[in-house]
């Protein structure tokens, strides 16, 4: 009983959203033309899965995802060490410093790095000696430019997960592999790693769904030229610059879909344990 | 201890807080004064905001204008504009509108109809360019009030070193020619935005076709004329530009501004761009960051011709003035509306903010004139431009040729017009995703 009230603005916010976009994804309806609005049954999903647009953003999304969860996971496990055995007195400055990227506007992120990378204005090309490089005409530099300032704006927040996962791990532990003779290595491999799985699986899941939705860095610095379009921005495409609500709604619905397939596949396929993460286990 | 309030006394205390709140409310009403009319407007230099202060005060307290802004480009303004009016916000009085976007918002109701003496009054002594892009399905549904167009600027040196007569029109071949015989520049707007939508109306207008050829039809009926003689025409002035190299290496990416900083740049030769450029190089000559030599180099003429022998058709601009349909001040707001695009403001504006008057007459005014030496090369390009598709699905359009032609390198006359035409029919019909 307790719980109600915060369960009715869980479905206020939540559920009722998504069954409204569920509902007007089996329409054509356009913002400006609402009468016209007819029901067109599973026909906007079939355009969508049928259309290579559909595909190539789903690639473009895959590929970032993979690749920045992959490198931000190995840089951000290195940054967990760092503060994990920084001076205590050092510790909080370091912490900080560390998380700062993570506190700016991803906007604001964004548009940092496209005028760095800017052909006419940005300091790199004259910096490299790579003047006349148009890092945003074509797909491998500018997808490159989007990984990375996701990658640099991202890597504390998988961090400091890591960092709580570490920190989880018992000292005796440690103690008794060093007794024992074990290396460096041995003791990540066979004790730190092992006994921190579910933080790195929450860390992992929770970059991987945010990765997937990217939008912002896609949105300022390409705004989907050079075959950059993600996911996420064919949505915004579909609904808000075309006002093409049914079938904006039904690319939600699938964006939504993907999304939760991950969560699942994550939940089921690597066991990983939120209660466990979050120290109740 | 302090005694809780009983329910009646909660009760009690909530009456007469919310009287109180009502009470104030009506005092606001009655101390706000005149009522406020909303304009939404596009980011400018600050003229805008200047004739919404002289019409509060020309109305002799009848009215205030108070200005929002809009979004930088325009389908970031159309987005928030038919957001609001799609969700009846009835805070939007009076809008700044870019002309492509008046069809669509025509024909979903959102303007309220121009009363017949605002109308004769306003589109008097208007030229023709203007005069259509207010116009939705021969009606005037909006107010004209600065009328845009692009202009061949060239460096005078440049075109002499290459023997080109600028006396005479000359054709994007002949450009392309000077510019690489002189190891300069022609700046284009190649990026994929709106921009890219411009030059390609613009280059199969030129060459004797339109991208839209029945604006009156039901979109699935829509005949397009991309996959035409005209649009492979087109395609192969692009075509040159990108393999021959004078477009620059920010060919994809380079929009007005970027056109405008190249052509302020040693290795300029031509541009093609609206006449901000000539305020913004003025300004940069005052502030000591453009040589005046440099500036005193620039020449202007009009648009390239796409084909020899035939007049081009150069691209359409500006911003009309619409008034919301939802707006509980429709009267005020023409009123208003009347007062902003008055001949004077109009001149005003080009003065300040370099944006080219509706008005014909305002080009032949002495102070014009004298900042402008191109005045006339401007009206006489306005009488020849053409407008982009008329629709309500201009946007569809737009993005589809975007989607197509851009990067500026991979248009090939032999299958980009065909796949252009194909993609934006399938858009249209609801068969594919843009």
């Amino acid at each position: 009983m307790l719980a109600g009230p915060a369960f009715v603005v869980m479905l206020a916010v939540t559920a009722y959203p998504i069954l409204q976009a569920t509902y007007d994804s089996l329409f054509a309806y356009r913002l400006t033309d609402p009468e016209s609005r007819r029901f067109v049954g599973l026909n906007n999903y079939a355009v969508i899965l049928t259309d290579p647009v559909w595909w190539n953003a789903f690639g473009v999304t895959v590929l970032i995802t993979v690749v920045t969860v992959l490198v931000e996971l190995v840089l951000g496990f290195a940054l967990a060490l760092v503060m994990m055995k920084a001076l205590r007195t050092i510790r909080p400055v370091l912490r900080t410093a560390i998380l700062i990227p993570y506190a700016i506007i991803t906007v604001v992120s964004a548009f940092a790095w496209f005028f760095a990378f800017d052909i006419t204005s940005g300091f790199v090309n004259p910096t490299f000696g790579l003047e006349g490089t148009d890092w945003f005409a074509s797909f491998p530099t500018a997808v490159s430019v989007i990984m990375m300032s996701e990658i640099w704006k991202t890597t504390p927040f998988i961090s400091l997960l890591i960092l709580s996962g570490l920190a989880q791990v018992p000292e005796d532990l440690q103690e008794a592999a060093k007794v024992d003779g074990a290396t460096w290595w041995q003791r990540m491999w066979k004790v730190t790693i092992p006994n921190m799985k579910a933080a790195i699986m929450v860390a992992l899941l929770f970059r991987t769904l945010d990765a997937f939705r990217i939008f912002d860095n896609v949105f300022i610095m390409t705004g989907g030229a050079a075959g950059t379009e993600t996911l996420s921005f064919g949505a915004y495409r579909q609904t808000i610059s075309r006002l093409e609500i049914g079938l904006g709604s039904a690319y939600s619905v699938l964006l939504f879909l993907s999304v939760v397939a991950i969560a699942l596949g994550f939940i089921k396929i690597f066991k990983v344990d939120l209660s466990q993460a979050r120290g109740e286990k | 201890m302090a005694r809780r309030p009983s329910g009646r006394s909660g009760a009690g205390a909530a009456a007469v807080a919310v009287g109180a709140l009502l009470t104030l409310t009506a005092c606001g009403g009655e101390a706000g004064g005149p009522p406020t009319l909303t304009w939404y407007v596009n980011p400018d230099a600050g003229g805008q905001e200047r004739i919404a202060e002289q019409c509060t005060e020309e109305s002799g307290g009848a009215y205030q204008i108070e200005l929002q802004r809009l979004p930088r480009d325009a389908p970031g303004q159309r987005e928030q504009l038919v957001r609001r009016l799609a969700g009846n916000d009835t805070s939007v009085d009076l809008m700044s509108l870019d002309p492509p976007f008046i069809p669509e918002f025509a024909a979903a109701g959102y303007l309220a109809d121009v009363p017949p003496d605002v109308a004769d009054e306003v589109t008097e002594d208007v030229v023709e360019g203007a005069l259509a892009g207010a116009t939705w399905k021969d009606e005037l549904v909006t107010l004209p009030f600065w009328a845009n167009t692009q202009l061949l600027w060239y460096r005078q040196s440049v075109a002499e070193e290459a023997g080109l007569d600028m006396e005479q029109p000359v054709t994007w071949e002949q450009v392309v020619d000077a510019a690489e015989q002189t190891g300069t520049t022609v700046a284009v707007q190649g990026t994929r935005a709106e921009s890219m939508t411009v030059w390609v109306n613009a280059l199969i207008e030129s060459a004797g076709g339109q991208i839209l050829e029945n604006p009156e039809a039901e979109a699935t009926e829509y005949e397009l004329g991309i996959a035409s003689e005209a649009g492979r025409r087109a395609a192969e002035i692009i075509e040159d530009i990108a393999d021959s190299g004078v477009g620059g290496p920010q060919l994809a990416t380079a929009n007005e501004d970027i056109n405008a900083s190249m052509f302020e740049s040693e290795d300029a030769g031509f541009m093609v761009n609206w006449p901000f450029v000539y305020q913004r190089a003025a300004g940069y000559v005052e502030a000591g960051n453009l040589e005046r030599s440099e500036f005193e180099d620039y020449g202007w003429a009009l648009y390239p011709r796409a084909v020899e022998g035939e007049e081009s058709r150069p691209p359409y601009g500006g911003i009309n003035i619409g008034v919301s349909a939802l707006s509980e001040n429709v009267d005020l707001a023409f009123e208003a509306g009347r007062c902003i695009v008055q001949a004077e403001h109009q001149k005003q504006y080009f003065l300040s903010d370099g944006n080219p008057p509706a008005k014909a007459s305002v080009y032949d005014d002495p102070e014009v004139v004298e900042q402008y030496p191109m005045a006339e090369t401007i009206r006489e390009s306005l009488e020849n431009a053409a407008p982009r598709p008329q629709t309500p699905y201009y946007n569809e359009i737009s993005v589809g040729i975007q989607r197509t032609w851009q990067p500026p390198s991979s248009v090939d006359p032999q299958t980009t017009p065909e796949r252009s035409e194909e993609l934006i029919t399938d858009v249209l019909r609801g068969e594919a995703l843009l």
